[in-house]
């Protein structure tokens, strides 16, 4: 039973969380606020805050200079492929963990888990000498290569806390009820999982969309993601707000809206299925 | 419990995960201890020579090395402390009854939404600049010396933005398993007679430890090769203030083509990852074996 | 046709034997409970006959076609699960034509069969619900419905009815039971609850510790257990169980009698007790009586309405004729 609390206190909750949330966001609310002002209004001291000429300017200017639509492809094949190829590798293994429980079953968990520990700068050398060799250097296929090997332990685990609460019972009365292997994942776990992946493609979708070592040192122009073209903001643009903070909401737009559409699904993978 | 048939179809599944991760375990990692070993720079081909340990020896006796490791220490410590505790203090605030709980906590997420890069850039610029930054601004206009964060205290400004974006996933995993906190045990306690400051003591806190634990697991994976933030903002400067150890690894061999050098440091690297990540999985073995 | 024969069957987990070797056979149309404590290896038997568990070694025999390595697929049996294993994102219909999907029966036969199970378990109004949208007892009729449209050699029970609440397990027993009685197919239910095992079942096989301690018709099992265990694990209440100097009087370690076997006066008798709490049940009252020399208390059985209160002696006398007697490892005294 909730207890009733007095509207008192939560008038006065609401303020401070309020206060806080939108203190948290504020960065990204002054960014976007930003790129609609002309660069003169966006370093007016005192700040302006609403009361400004809205432009649409500085997107367009952001997107003939450096092509921003290119770089938005590039992040989109990078994410969403390297999240589509790691869900293909990693159901059936998930599947096994969880429903066919070996005595190791545990020990290659978590032996997957550590090879997230293996800090990316100590094979950053060899990775980069073998990309440059086989010609995987600022390819859109290279990337999608690595960040499916560093997400794989993620999204195998993921799923594998998400199909553990999946009666097994139930595939079993699927097996029982003449069902190959094929269709017992495909016809009954793969639609009973659905919220479960979701979380799980959601959440790979971010890191890998806001994945920053490999991609900055593994891109130079051709294949370059939002994270590495925003990169090249850093100086002398850094100095353009205006710009700068129209070609930083174009970049983070894309998932900041899909993480608000998906709430729910998100907030569950954002935990990584390790709370509940 | 499953049959011959089953155990067979499960080996089959799960052999392409575990060979492609072994994979780029034991491929990378091998071409690192060996290139570690060897003189070797890209500006100058043709020139590899075994060298035994200088390597190391060199990366281990510069001064940036220490200044590197310490710097790394105290970004994810620094980090892990912000965002515990004030993931806690926020969890305990956001599950409070309050008016629009929907709307602050999505307010509250999205800075985990934002691209590294792009996070490092707007507080560089729009907030830390000693000029044009906001919070220069609030400064003068409160009659304040602006402060220049990036060249005065780069490393603390670092693990501020950094936080910053941490922040929303730490609270909404100790949120999360605040809720789920039976409400009965809380009653329980206060009819026991516990003082509010008693129930989160010896009620609620361990009862987020796990969730704590999954906290500083997850996060400690992903602070220890924090990179975008320092290459974005001070290039590890000024001097190594705000080296951390990847920032040092890809400065040696990516900005000196010296592969020999970097190697031996990522060597190094993995060697104190292991360190840390033996203790971590002891303590999720602990904590999170349920 | 279904015919199942258990060829010294014996499974193991690791190092511990749960089922060590075992002899069964059942035949043709029969309902047989398997019975025993939890722990008791029964669950694990029905899957190895299901095909959900490997046998270590032995045979498993369908109709006389040796199915030990058959994959549960194709050992043409249906199985309903203790948790009723519905998938939960099909409704009512594609739940019970999933089965025949499998199968690969046409459109028109699959309709048929749902038609046909549907009006039989009452579930015609359902056929659109998601499980989610049912109570207990449909969703476990939804459970037999799948099985039934397989039209299988067997059908196998696990635990079935122990979801349920009391007033629904009885009804569900009947249906059951009906249901056997129309399909004449062999069924195999497992439980802990002896009453099930009485009141349902064709043959019961007693286990524990994964053996089979006596398998036997309700009745046989009732008025000649084969040993003590099977003497205190059938009946209730149970049966009282007397060591020591009283049984040695009638040439036993052990002696048993049932509540109802045993004479309440309050004149005279074998055995001087004080009556204990009593369950006054409407049609027969149970008492509790403390026999002073006999350990447990003694529950006694009279018709109707009896007016002992709580602290009465009483003398109790054992009817000879109803009298079990065990020897030292536990077994019948012929």
């Amino acid at each position: 039973m909730a207890r009733s609390v007095s509207t008192q206190r939560k008038l006065v909750t609401t303020v401070f969380a309020w206060a806080i949330g939108i203190a948290i966001f504020f960065p990204i609310l002054w960014t976007i606020l930003t790129s609609f002002k002309t660069e003169a209004a966006a370093i007016a001291d005192p700040p302006v805050w609403f009361n400004f000429h809205w432009t649409l300017e500085n997107y367009a200017t952001v997107q003939e200079r450096s092509n921003y639509f290119r770089h938005f492809m590039n992040s989109v094949i990078i994410s969403g492929g390297s999240t589509l190829l790691g869900l293909i590798i990693a159901v059936p293994a998930a599947w096994a963990m969880a429903f066919v429980p070996a005595r190791r079953t545990k020990d290659v968990l978590m032996w997957m888990l550590s090879t997230k520990m293996l800090p990316p700068v100590g094979v950053l050398v060899p990775i980069y000498l073998l990309f440059r060799d086989l010609g995987l250097l600022d390819t859109r296929i290279g990337l999608v290569i690595v960040l499916t090997l560093i997400n794989l332990p993620i999204i195998v685990w993921m799923l594998y806390t998400y199909f553990k609460e999946i009666p097994g019972e139930i595939l079993e009365a699927a097996r029982m009820d003449g069902a190959t292997l094929r269709s017992e994942i495909i016809h009954v776990l793969t639609p009973m999982a659905i919220p479960g992946m979701a979380s799980t493609v959601l959440l790979n979708i971010i890191l890998a969309w806001n994945e920053a070592f490999w991609t900055l040192n593994l891109t130079a122009a051709k294949a370059a993601p939002l994270t590495a073209f925003i990169a090249s903001y850093s100086s002398p643009e850094g100095l353009f707000y205006a710009k700068l903070s129209a070609a930083s909401t174009m970049a983070i737009a894309p998932i900041l809206i899909m993480g608000w559409f998906s709430q729910k699904q998100l907030v569950r993978g954002l935990t990584f299925g390790a709370v509940k | 419990m499953a049959t011959k048939h089953a155990r067979v179809a499960a080996r089959f599944m799960i052999s392409p995960a575990v060979l492609l991760l072994l994979g780029w375990m034991i491929v990378p990692l091998s071409m690192t201890l060996y290139f570690s070993f060897l003189r070797y720079n890209l500006l100058m081909p043709g020139m590899e020579e075994f060298t035994g340990l200088t390597n190391y020896r060199f990366f281990l006796t510069d001064p940036a090395f220490f200044a590197a490791l310490t710097n790394t220490i105290l970004l994810v410590g620094g980090v892990l402390l912000v965002t515990v505790v004030g993931g806690i203090l926020l969890a305990l605030l956001l599950d409070q009854p309050f008016f629009g709980q929907g709307i602050v906590r999505i307010l509250v997420i999205a800075p985990f939404f934002v691209m590294p890069t792009v996070s490092a850039l707007v507080w560089k610029n729009m907030f830390m600049n000693p000029v044009n930054g906001l919070f220069a601004h609030a400064a003068k206009a409160l009659g304040l010396q602006p402060f220049d964060f990036l060249s005065a205290a780069p490393l603390t400004s670092i693990i501020g933005i950094v936080s910053w974006q941490w922040l929303p996933f730490a609270t909404l995993i100790l949120l999360t398993a605040l809720q789920s906190l039976d409400q009965e045990q809380l009653e329980a306690a206060e009819m026991d007679g516990a003082p509010w400051i008693k129930r989160f003591w010896f009620i609620m806190l361990p009862h987020l430890a796990r969730a704590i634990t999954v906290v500083i697991l997850i996060q400690t994976i992903f602070l220890l090769s924090v990179f975008a933030e320092i290459l974005v903002t001070t290039n590890g400067g000024p001097g190594t203030a705000s080296t951390n150890l990847t920032y040092l690894i890809y400065m040696q061999s990516l900005l000196q083509f010296d592969v020999g050098g970097g190697s031996a440091g990522g060597v190094v690297a993995i060697i104190l990852a292991n360190i840390v990540a033996i203790f971590l999985m002891r303590m999720i073995g602990k904590n999170l074996d349920a | 046709m279904g015919r199942i024969t258990l060829d010294k069957v014996r499974k193991t987990f690791g190092d511990v034997e749960v089922i060590p070797p075992l002899d069964l056979t059942i035949e043709d149309g029969e309902f047989v409970v398997f019975v025993g404590p939890s722990g008791c290896g029964k669950s694990t038997l029905l899957r190895l006959i299901a095909g959900l568990e490997d046998v270590t070694s032995g045979q498993i025999r369908i109709d006389r076609q040796d199915a030990t390595d058959l994959p549960p697929a194709k050992r043409g049996l249906a199985m309903v699960f203790q948790s009723y294993a519905l998938y939960p994102h099909m409704s009512v219909r594609k739940n019970i034509a999933f089965p025949m999907k499998m199968a690969g029966l046409p459109q028109d036969e699959q309709d048929r069969r749902i038609e046909a199970a549907a009006k039989a378990l009452n579930l015609t109004d359902y056929l659109d619900r998601k499980p989610g949208q049912l109570s207990g007892g449909q969703r476990q009729r939804v459970a037999i419905g799948r099985a039934i449209v397989r039209e299988p050699a067997a059908f196998l029970f696990d635990e079935p009815l122990s979801n349920l609440d009391a007033a629904l397990r009885v009804g569900m027993r009947l249906e059951i039971s009906e249901l056997h009685k129309r399909l004449a197919t062999t069924m195999i239910y497992v439980t802990h609850d002896q009453v099930e095992a009485m009141t349902m079942a064709d043959k019961i096989v007693v286990l524990r510790a994964g053996h089979i301690e006596q398998v036997g018709s309700p009745l046989e099992l009732y008025n000649r257990p084969r040993n003590v265990f099977v003497a205190g694990f059938i009946g209730s209440p149970k049966m009282n169980l007397i060591s020591g100097a009283e049984a040695e009087k009638h040439g036993a370690v052990t002696i048993g009698i049932r509540p109802e076997h045993l004479g309440i006066s309050t004149e005279s008798g074998l055995w001087k007790g004080v009556i204990g709490v009593s369950e006054h049940l409407g049609s027969d009252t149970f008492f509790h009586v403390t026999v002073e020399g006999l350990g447990e208390p003694l529950t006694v059985r009279a018709s109707g309405e009896v007016s002992l209160k709580y602290g009465d002696i009483v003398w109790l006398t054992p009817n000879e004729v109803n009298l079990h007697r065990f020897n030292a490892e536990g077994l019948r005294i012929a």
